[in-house]
Formats: C-alpha cells, structure tokens, sequence
C-alpha cells in the first residue's frame, strides 16, 4: 500500500507545482489547438476524398495523437531541472519506492493529457464533430497509453542523459518521422504505395487508424484490434525503461 | 553508527577511445560512534562525496561492505535510508516549490502522516531560524536560508545519524558561522551523530571531535584534531627575554625541551611536541635561572600542517579554492 501512497505523494507535488505555473500545460495545448482551428478547416473540402463526411471527426482524433506524443515527450525537461534543484537525489535517499516517484509523475503527466483531451474533444464536437460518445472515450483510453509511453520515455531519457541540450535534439529526430509518417495531418492512404508501405513500420499510424475508427463507433475492425495492441505494448515497453532506469543507482 | 570496510568506488570514464577505471574511492576504512561529530577532510576529488554517497545508499560500493545505522548499505538499504538524514551539496527543494510543502512531502515520504510532517516541519523552521518562510520559494532565499532549509529537510523524520556534505560551501562568513551553531546544536540539542564532509579546515576544526582526512581516495589519518596537530608538527614556542645578551641561555633551556630551536633578536623559538605540558616545568628552570620573560606565545599548528605532513602538499595548494584560513597563522616556521 505504501507504494500508491508514495506515488500520491509525489503525483501531489508535481500537481501543486504545475497548477502553481500552468504556462506548460497551456503551451501543450495551444499547439493542438492552433493546428485545430488553422490546418482543421483545410480539410473540410477534401475530407471526402478519403471518405469522411465530417472532416473533424477526422482531424480531432490525430491531433488526440498528437497531443500524446508531444505534450507527453516533453514532460521529462521538468525532472531534469528537478535533477538540477537536487529534488531527485533527496527522494531517492528517503525510504520511498524508487518506481513510485516515476509513477507519481506520470500520473500527473496522464492527468494532464486527460484535461488537454478533454479541452481537445470539446472543442471538436462544439466545432461540429460527429463522434460516438462511447467511441471518443475509448480513443481517450488509448491516447493515455501511448501518452504514459511516451512520458515514461521521455522520463527516462531525461534522467538517462540529464542535458536538456542532448534530449532536445533526441527528440526532434524522433518526433519528425513519427509525425510524417503516421497520418495524423492527412492519411496514408493518399500516398504513393512506397509511403504507405514505410509507415506500416510505424506503431503510432496504427494507433492513429485505431483512435479514428473508435471516433467513428467502430471498434471490430482489425484498425482497432492492431492500434489497441501497439499501444499496450508501446506502454508496456516503456514502462519497462522507466522503471529500470529509476531503480537504477546514482541517476 | 558507522562501520566501514575496504570501500572501494571504481568508475569508468573515457579518454578518446581509450576506456580509463579511476578508482575514486580507494579502501576506507570508518568507524563512527554514536554521538560523534565526525568531520571528513579533503580536497576536492578526494573521494569525499563518493564515499558519502555510497554510506548513505546512493551509490553501491565496487568492493567493500558498510553497516550504517545498524543496516548493510546493501542489502538493508531501505533500513538505513529511514534511519539516516542527508543534507547533499547541491541542495534538495524544488526552485518553484513553497518551502514548507517540500519538507511536509519530504516528511510524508519517509512515512510521517500529513499532520505530524506538518509539525516537524514547523518546528525546524523554528530551530533553524526560518521564520515566515513557510510559504517562501526557495529560489528567492538566501544562499543561508536554503542550506538551513535543506537541514530541515534532512531532519523532518528525526534521523539519529545525519551525512552534510560540505555544508557551507558558497557561503558568506556570516551565514557560516550561524549555520556552525545549527550544526553543533544538532548533537548538543538532539544527540544526533553526525557525519560531514568539507574541505575547510577551518570548519573540520570548529565542529568535529574527530577528524578523518582522505586524500586520493585513501583514508590517511584519524584521530582528533589535537591529537593529529600533536603527532604531527608540535606547537611552536617562542620565548622573548628582556634582556637580549642572555637569549642564549634561554634557548639552550629550551633546547633541552625542544627541536630545532632558533635565536633571532630577544626571540628563542623552538618545537615542542605537546607544549601545553613543557611550558610550566620550562618557566620554572627559566626563572630558577633567574631569566627574564617579556613574553611568552606557544602556537598550536594548523591541520594544514597535519595534510602537509602526511600528505606531501598543503590542502591549500590541493584545493586551490578554499581560501578560509589565515596563511599566517597556518604557516609554522620551519
């Protein structure tokens, strides 16, 4: 039990410290939010050409995506300043789990993405989005693991190279081809096959398939079957990584 | 509190392509006893920190064993984290945190309910002489404020052995000094043992009852800071007679007591191993020989004696940067 207390503890604090400087969960959400209401309405002409009656009810679920991948890998420059302030090394010589004060951290990361979907998703059926409640609360649920991946992820670099100068570059050249190549802006389909065929390799454009078709209230597709699992595993794996690198001694 | 043997922290660093092993820890050897004061000399990269960081769980020793606390560093880590306080050198309060929160979580996460972290929290704020700075972010503290906080982060679970690592490093004299009183009230008030690293003299001096000097990873003396003072240099003791023409027959007295005995003017100086306990039986031959004093000084030596004897080179010359103690004073003539 101590364990989710020592989680709780630290989920609290991090909470209190966002709240007291709201600016990042805002800056998270502005970039969705901007590509929302300035890329969104590009759509609605051409929605049609890869079958969709109502362009939101396919742009807000790859900007759901979006939002995971992006908000989420940033949220380890926070624990490298921590690091800095000696916030880490104090916890680590307390009798507290090592794996709940990662846990802790993500829970306030997974809170945050589970605000900034709930902004994103407002936003989209007040902008006319024709989604399936039920479907929209599914995508939700997947759009937290792949943001838990991805926090846990970029909590490990963080802690693993300690440099916000070595962790920004590192993201960039992931976050590139993630983006490009998983559909979230315009769908695969529309590409050559050579295109189509370089971002089957890509776990997030399966996860973005799978979040689309729960938007639709679609959930028996093999879309939804395969996107579920990669998340899963997504999270499992960098969970896996997170947790060894907190437990590891001297980071 | 503290029993360690034949610690030893190997790393690995890179030199080109050339992988290098750099033993910065290198056999130590502690043994602490409860209520001690124990401060641990030495330049920096000295092993200092490293073999603070493995006694206090955060780095597991190469080759050795350490019992702390009553716990193995090892494998009761978690014991020994509950029962040991650490206050770090790079500070332990988040910048935009509110000072109070953090030693109330800071307390939570050893266990303390919400409530009695609380109180603790307040009542070191008290004993540290932070008041009204409950609420204050540590980023806009004074250097002295933060490291008192980081103190009352180290104490809020009532630790009976409390590690500071150089714990007035960046300090002004000032806020030094306060901080020394904080440090002695930590045995004096709440009988805890404590264990600090520092490479100011000056401040191994002031506040420990026992000193142990590493150098190059090597533990090379332990004792008392007097007692290392006495095996080392002897105190110098420099007799002035009023009347210059008979300073000759002052220093063969001395002679008989001391070493390598100088005249220069009215003055006689010389060497004298333990001079506290020469001195009376010295006046008494002086004056049955009918010799006047104008003066008489005895100088202890300094522990930068004691690292330049052991050692080879001053501490000063090791650690370029720690500049505290007077050179004068620290400097016997040979």
């Amino acid at each position: 039990m101590s364990f989710f207390r020592e989680s709780f503890i630290v989920f609290r604090r991090q909470l209190r410290m966002n709240l007291r400087n709201p600016a990042w969960v805002l800056i998270g959400l502005m970039q969705p939010v901007l590509y929302l209401f300035l890329f969104g309405p590009l759509l609605e002409p051409i929605a049609r050409q890869f079958g969709y009656a109502n362009h939101w009810t396919f742009f807000v679920p790859g900007m759901l995506v979006q939002l995971s991948l992006f908000g989420a890998f940033f949220a380890g420059f926070g624990l490298i300043s921590e690091w800095r302030d000696g916030v880490v090394e104090a916890e680590r010589v307390t009798p507290a789990s090592r794996v709940a004060l990662l846990t802790g951290r993500l829970m306030r990361d997974e809170l945050q993405l589970l605000v900034q979907a709930g902004v994103l998703i407002g936003l989209g059926y007040a902008l006319g989005m024709d989604a399936a409640g039920g479907g929209a609360a599914m995508g939700v649920v997947i759009t937290l693991l792949v943001g838990g991946a991805c926090a846990a992820a970029s909590n490990a670099l963080a802690l693993t190279t300690k440099s916000e100068d070595v962790m920004a570059p590192v993201i960039n050249v992931v976050m590139m081809p993630v983006l490009l190549l998983s559909g979230i802006l315009l769908p695969m389909t529309l590409g050559k096959k050579w295109l189509q065929t370089a971002s089957d390799f890509m776990p997030i454009k399966w996860i973005t398939d799978a979040v689309r078709s729960t938007f639709l209230g679609d959930f028996g597709n093999d879309k939804v079957l395969y996107g579920t699992l990669w998340a899963v595993g997504l999270f499992v794996v960098a969970m896996w990584w997170g947790t060894s690198t907190f437990r590891k001694e001297d980071s | 509190m503290i029993h360690a043997r034949g610690l030893v922290q190997t790393f690995t660093t890179r030199e080109g392509r050339q992988k290098k092993e750099v033993r910065a820890v290198d056999g130590v050897d502690l043994d602490v006893a409860e209520g001690e004061v124990v401060g641990f000399l030495g330049p920096n990269g000295a092993g200092k920190t490293t073999t603070l960081r493995m006694l206090t769980t955060l780095l597991t020793p190469t080759a050795g064993t350490a019992t702390v606390a009553g716990y193995d560093v090892v494998k009761d880590s978690t014991e020994v984290r509950r029962r040991i306080g650490y206050v770090s050198q790079s500070g332990s309060t988040g910048s935009f945190a509110r000072a109070g929160d953090e030693v109330v979580d800071h307390g939570m996460l050893y266990g303390l309910s919400q409530k009695e972290a609380t109180r603790r929290g307040q009542e070191l704020f008290d004993q540290l002489d932070l008041p009204g700075l409950w609420t204050r972010q540590p980023k806009s503290m004074s250097g002295g404020q933060r490291r008192r906080l980081d103190i009352a982060m180290g104490l809020v679970h009532d630790p009976t052995l409390v590690f500071l690592d150089e714990p007035t490093t960046g300090l002004d004299p000032q806020a030094r000094a306060n901080l020394w009183e904080h440090i002695d009230g930590l045995r004096s008030r709440r009988g805890a043992t404590v264990f600090l690293t520092t490479h100011y003299l000056d401040e191994a001096d002031a506040l420990s009852d026992r000193i142990v000097i590493i150098d190059h990873g090597r533990i090379v003396a332990a004792d008392t800071s007097d007692n290392l003072k006495a095996q080392v240099a002897g105190d110098l003791v420099d007799l002035e007679v009023t009347d210059a023409s008979r300073v000759g027959e002052a220093a063969a007295r001395l002679e008989a007591v001391a070493e390598s005995v100088e005249v220069d003017g009215s003055h006689a100086r010389g060497r004298v191993p333990r001079a506290a306990k020469v001195v009376p039986g010295l006046m008494a031959d002086l004056g049955a020989a009918g010799l006047e004093l104008a003066s008489i000084e005895v100088k202890r030596p300094t522990l930068d004696d004691v690292f330049l004897t052991l050692t080879g080179r001053s501490l000063r010359d090791a650690e370029s940067s720690s500049g505290t103690t007077d050179p004068v004073e620290a400097g016997v003539p040979a």
